[in-house]
């Protein structure tokens, strides 16, 4: 019991606190409103009242977490997922351009990376433009990259993927370019009195050397190929994924539609750095780190 | 003294350019290596001694002079794999098993699968590690890794043996265990080894040659061939003989340091 509290205690009391805060700040929110209706009714509101009313309006300005839980409950259990009302179908489809661009972006970084560390011109040149491109807002860019590539007959799941794949391979590239540098003068010596070649010492040394520092790229770039699907669905009049159904909701004000998605969004993100963790955690001790992996 | 020469050096000298103007790290070395020598190279820090194997090894080029490498340049020597070298450090792969670590090499060089086997197993009898194959690095002691590594340059077919410092970090007791195992094993191989230390105990117990060198430039002072006998017990460092060398080493040292 005592080992449960200390494993759980402190996550459960900050998910209390974010509740309470949120109930507390849903009255705040929504308390014009429910004068204002109130007032056109003639009616008079007494504290319980205002409360109750303020946590349970149809468009409220910050809807109430058991809102929000309802509605994803009805749009996801209670929906068929190939129905275009469920949260489910939405999110897979904002999933799939997500994984595609962020398979895209690992490998675009990967690639890149490597040429940084073993091409003079390429450690020189490309760096800057690898950062000029995150200076630019990646709403300005969306808009042009799916025209291009409609004009060039891309359409669909590929244009997204190359937005989530703009965002995603940047930490990748910086994590790997690291990563790939971090064997010593010594370990570099050693490749060559055996008289290794390049490609030998990218595989045997420098790619395993990086690995520490591939995952943690990797966490932020899956995170950041997810943003990267969601704006991709914005200026596009997507009518499907999580973007398409946070504009909606901000088109007709269904605020609890928007904080669902919104939910479902952060959740999906969650779920994909877990799942890198782990497979992190895996590869770490299958190369025998595993007193690194206790941090 | 009829074995072929392995290391020749004529008047070879390097200098780094640095920002604080040339450094001379060595200059005017002749030395002649042959082949089953046992050479150290003794001397205080910057006198040259780890720049003069990292030139046999073709880690650092020379500006001047002239050296041979089994009769080829260094250049076609690490080409041909003519020789190990240990690091100070033993610088495992912390993701390799110890028997994958002492595999390494063999793999970049193409040996067979079989053949790598055996040799792994060979070498790790050979410096008295037989049973740690499958542990990871961070699981033995800095002697055991160091051991591993000496294991590591012995496994391809390299008759040289380039060493820097490689008990540099250990403790006395372990030491003085790895240095009979060295001399064990040098008897075993018949290698030619070259021993870079800043010991003069252990200088004098190892070596059939010593090298004695100073710095700014870096040069070499004196070439002490020695009259100890092959088969060396530990306590062979109390005898007159061993204190005579040892003495002289010492002299040599005091001298290189006179001009400062």
């Amino acid at each position: 019991m005592k080992r449960m509290w200390q494993k759980f205690g402190p996550v459960v009391t900050i998910v209390l606190a974010i509740f309470v805060l949120w109930y507390v700040m849903a009255v705040v929110m929504n308390t014009n409103w429910a004068y204002d209706k109130a007032k056109r009714a003639d009616v008079e509101l007494g504290f319980s009242e205002l409360v109750a009313d303020t946590w349970s309006q149809k468009k409220p300005r910050l809807p109430a977490p058991h809102q929000v839980v309802v509605e994803l409950w009805n749009t996801t259990v209670m929906k068929a997922i190939t129905s275009k009302r469920s949260l489910v179908f939405h999110a897979w489809i904002t999933l799939s351009s997500t994984l595609m661009g962020f398979a895209m972006g690992t490998v675009l970084g990967i690639l890149l990376a490597i040429g940084i560390v073993h091409n003079k011109a390429m450690n020189l040149s490309v760096m800057p433009w690898v950062i000029a491109s995150q200076t630019i807002p990646i709403l300005a860019i969306a808009p042009m990259i799916i025209v291009v590539l409609n004009a060039v007959g891309i359409s669909g799941l590929v244009p997204k993927s190359v937005i989530s794949m703009y965002l995603s391979f940047f930490p990748i590239v910086v994590g790997m370019v690291k990563g790939l540098r971090a064997p010593d003068a010594m370990q570099m010596d050693q490749m060559r009195t055996w008289n290794a070649s390049k490609w030998t010492t990218l595989w045997a040394l420098r790619w395993p050397s990086s690995v520490p520092y591939l995952f943690p790229s990797l966490k932020i770039g899956v995170a950041a190929a997810l943003v990267g699907a969601i704006v991709a669905e914005l200026p596009t009049g997507a009518v499907r994924g999580l973007g398409a159904r946070l504009l909606a909701g901000s088109y007709y004000g269904q605020t609890i539609q928007i904080w669902s998605a919104l939910l479902m969004a952060a959740t999906l993100a969650a779920s994909l750095v877990m799942i890198l963790g782990r497979i992190e955690k895996y590869t770490l001790r299958k190369m025998g780190q595993s007193q690194g992996a206790t941090r | 003294m009829s074995q072929p020469t392995v290391i020749e050096a004529k008047n070879l000298s390097l200098t780094f350019e640095t920002n604080d103007g040339p450094v001379q790290a060595l200059q005017g070395i002749d030395l002649t290596i042959k082949k089953g020598e046992f050479v150290s190279f003794i001397g205080p820090s910057g006198c040259g001694k780890t720049t003069f194997l990292r030139v046999m090894a073709d880690l650092e080029t020379p500006t001047g002079g002239e050296i041979s490498v089994n009769g080829m340049t260094p250049e076609e020597a690490r080409m041909k794999r003519a020789y190990g070298y240990v690091f100070q450090a033993a610088g495992l792969y912390p993701w390799r098993t110890i028997a994958g670590n002492i595999r390494l090499p063999l793999e970049i060089m193409g040996y067979s699968k079989a053949e790598q086997a055996t040799r792994v197993k060979e070498v790790l009898e050979l410096v008295h590690l037989d049973g740690v194959e499958n542990k990871f690095p961070w699981q033995l002691s800095g002697g055991m890794q160091q051991r591993a590594s000496i294991a590591r340059a012995l496994s391809f077919d390299a008759d040289l043996l380039l060493m820097d410092e490689p008990f540099g970090a250990l403790d006395e007791i372990v030491r003085d265990h790895l240095n009979e195992q060295l001399l064990e094993l040098w008897a075993a191989t018949n290698k030619t080894i070259c021993f870079v230390t800043h010991s003069i105990p252990e200088a004098v117990y190892l070596s059939t040659k010593i090298v004695v060198m100073s710095p700014r430039p870096g040069r070499i002072i004196d070439i002490i061939e020695s009259s100890l006998p092959k088969e060396r017990p530990l306590d062979i460092r109390e005898s007159a003989e061993f204190l005579d060398i040892a003495h002289r080493v010492r002299e040599g040292l005091r001298a290189g340091h006179g001009d400062d």
